[in-house]
């Protein structure tokens, strides 16, 4: 009687679940239109507990975008029969079809699920805000604000963002990309493993990976820098993005010291100057206006400018630490 | 039909789609949501139009559709009040193509009031941008903030406040700023990294500078110049510079007429310069050390014409700047040069003497300069900015 009646729920649980299907639907990603909800797209089997349908792989990046400490879990899909193509350390590329989903955790709950879709015309970024029974998640094209908590405790106005708000750090030259994503972003018995299953073209060659931001201890501090910057602020601080006019590039692969802001002035900063002259001055994290940026909270004046109301402590403390090690 | 009304007929077609629709969007409770998804909603020749009165917002908007435009009931009707900002680094920011911005406010930004990036042809048309508690340094940088963009026009604006510039066209061309007021900005308007720019019919007073053109290194954009300052009226700029220091616009001694840096051909004629109590036209070289090969710190090329010169040089906001004046009769000079850029720095027409500070190098501060008078270069020999300005497409826009 109990075996029968645990069999009941367990259908009945399936059965739940069944809208969703366990299985993606592929219109909810290529049909034009904003679905409503993150439910239409089927991404997951069990969508309160993150489960994925079948197709959908979970992924992690080596060093992440920090939003005010969200636990974040990635996902990627792409359409059956067809394989995202390796392009050496740069992005995979996903063909027409594909899906990138992040879900953002904090307090053990679900805040907000972004998804990015590669449509016939191009990506798409729409945010979706979870409702308070952590049943479903609803379109909130304007983005949303409410007040949370960080992990460390501190009260903060989280703000999802809106939909041109993702474009503006997903931008490349005006049109929508991913960012996470980048193979030397992402581990390497990661790619392996999707290359296995089928749905990547080729293990890309990685020249120079990012590091594990865990294991950042163990690699140079410069690396964990770089690493941390080329996550967090690259996305609009390349010749492509949308800080593209300030000529500060963040991007792993830059190497020209003034482009990275060592004795750099700044241009169009304001107020986000701090009084102080230079973006990073060598030696002195104190005046430095990249440090400075990062370490405020100040609406104009902090740096990134959306995704964040606290302080990164672990990231700020890394990027201290490169620049005191500059020599002056 | 002429070719010419076939031209205008078919160009209609093109710029107004057969089902553009208006979108009305009115002050009240939840203004934050209803006017970004307007804004995220509309689409190509759709109007955007807000109703009188306050919309209190949260957040920075945002409008990345082409072809679309914003319309308030009139810069002091319809006020965009930021007072509460506490997200994104302006008030409105704008990355898409033909954006018409008429008739509204935007007021007390954290960061940039208006900042358009990428954004071509472009129109702000009657729009104010204000810090309402006075020129501060806690102000946001820049009011009306166009950027990287082919096609700008800037036309019937007040700008009050900014702590850089009010009106700011950065590492842009074709260009076109006239009929503004700016008052208590650190600069009035500032022209940066552009090219083919008219600055045209402008009253620019109070500020820190009137009118500035500079050039900047390091940029993604750079030689600026062919660009023409005239029929301006750029009175008493005298508010103590309150630019946050780092930036190029905190060393702009209050005072400031026009300032031509480092640009390449520059025409500055039939503007009127009352008061302006260091110098009423300056042209300098950029002060700073750089690193950038691709870069010319020098002015070349300008041109100062007849303009209608009253006052100023009274007070100037320069090191040993009193024994300046005495040494010249107790007010400076009009045209005030550092002495760089050798022969094709500048001229006047007709020719006359400029006082220079002959400073020694570029770099070299205040404390090497060995002033004097000194007559440029013949004007015969340099050449005059081609056409300026914005497309007539975009003036055609908001034909009175």
């Amino acid at each position: 009687m109990r075996v029968l009646l645990a069999a009941v729920l367990l259908a009945g649980a399936a059965v739940a679940a069944a809208p969703q299907g366990g299985r993606v639907n592929p219109a909810a990603i290529t049909a034009t239109g904003f679905p409503a909800t993150l439910g239409e797209y089927g991404f997951f089997r069990d969508p309160a507990a993150q489960v994925p349908a079948a197709g959908v792989t979970p992924y992690r990046v080596q060093t992440p975008l920090w939003s005010d400490g969200a636990e974040k879990l990635r996902f990627v899909f792409v359409p059956a029969g067809q394989k995202a193509k390796a392009q050496g350390d740069g992005l995979l590329d996903l063909p027409v079809g594909s899906a990138l989903i992040k879900t953002f955790k904090l307090d053990g709950r679900l805040i907000e699920t972004r998804v990015l879709l590669h449509r016939a015309d191009g990506w798409l970024a729409l945010p979706y805000q979870w409702n308070a029974e952590q049943t479903e998640a609803k379109l909130v094209l304007a983005g949303a604000r409410f007040p949370a908590k960080t992990p460390a405790g501190q009260p903060i106005s989280y703000a999802i963002p809106n939909k041109n708000q993702c474009k503006e750090c997903h931008a490349s030259s005006g049109a929508v990309v991913p960012l996470g994503p980048k193979a030397r972003n992402l581990p390497a018995a990661w790619l392996a493993a999707f290359h296995k299953s089928g749905r990547l073209d080729s293990v890309p060659q990685v020249t120079r990976r990012v590091p594990l931001w865990e294991a950042r201890a163990k690699v140079s501090v410069a690396d964990a820098a770089r690493g941390y910057l080329d996550a967090n602020c690259a996305h609009c601080h390349n010749p492509r993005g949308a800080a593209s006019n300030s000529g500060l590039f963040l991007d792993w692969e830059q190497a020209d010291p003034v482009a990275l802001g060592i004795g750099k002035r700044p241009v169009a900063a304001g107020r986000g100057s701090g009084g102080l002259e230079f973006d990073i001055a060598p030696g002195d994290p104190a005046a430095s206006i990249l440090y400075h940026r990062m370490a405020s909270l100040e609406g104009g004046v902090s740096m990134p400018e959306v995704g964040r109301d606290s302080v990164d402590p672990d990231g700020l403390a890394v990027v201290a630490e490169w620049i005191r090690g500059m020599k002056r | 039909m002429s070719i010419k009304l076939i031209a205008a007929v078919s160009a209609l077609a093109l710029t107004a789609p057969l089902h553009a629709k208006t979108l009305s969007v009115a002050a009240g409770d939840g203004a934050q949501t209803r006017l970004q998804e307007a804004l995220i909603l509309a689409e190509p020749g759709d109007v955007v139009e807000l109703g009188a009165g306050r919309f209190v917002l949260t957040d920075g908007l945002s409008l990345d559709v082409g072809g679309v435009t914003v319309r308030g009931a009139g810069m002091e009707a319809t006020v965009l009040d930021f007072t509460g900002q506490k997200g994104a680094g302006e008030g409105l920011l704008v990355t898409s193509d033909n954006v018409t911005l008429r008739d509204f406010a935007v007021e007390n930004t954290r960061g940039d009031g208006i900042k358009s990036k990428g954004a071509d042809n472009i129109v702000y048309y009657r729009i104010r941008v204000e810090w309402t508690g006075g020129p501060r340094e806690t102000n946001g940088a820049y009011g009306i903030y166009p950027v990287e963009s082919t096609g700008v026009l800037v036309d019937g604006c007040k700008v009050i406040g900014a702590s850089d510039a009010g009106i700011y066209v950065g590492q842009s061309k074709d260009i076109t700023v006239r009929y503004n007021m700016a008052e208590y900005n650190v600069a009035g308007i500032e022209i940066e990294n552009s090219r083919q720019a008219l600055v045209t019919g402008n009253l620019v007073t109070r500020n820190t500078g009137g009118i500035l053109v500079f050039d900047l290194p390091n940029l993604p954009v750079m030689n600026g110049g062919q660009t023409v300052i005239e029929h301006n009226l750029v009175i008493a700029n005298d508010t103590p510079n309150f630019a946050p220091k780092g930036n190029i616009v905190a060393g702009v001694p209050r005072g400031t007429g026009v300032m031509i840096m480092a640009n390449d051909t520059v025409l500055v004629k039939d503007n009127t310069l009352v008061d302006n109590s260091t110098g009423q036209i300056m042209v300098v070289a950029y002060p700073n050390a750089f690193d950038d090969k691709r870069y010319n710190p020098f002015p070349r090329r300008v041109v100062i014409g007849v303009n209608r010169i009253s006052g100023g040089g009274t007070d100037p906001a320069l090191p040993g700047g009193a024994q300046l004046k005495a040494a010249f009769g107790g007010a400076l000079p009009p045209v005030l040069w550092d002495g760089l850029g050798g022969k094709d720095a500048l001229a006047l027409v007709p020719r006359g003497p400029v006082l220079t500070l002959n400073l020694p190098a570029q770099g070299a501060g205040m404390d090497k300069a060995n002033p004097g008078l000194v007559t440029p270069a013949d004007p015969a020999e340099l050449v005059m900015p081609g056409p300026v300005g914005a497309p007539a497409a975009l003036e055609a826009r908001i034909a009175r």
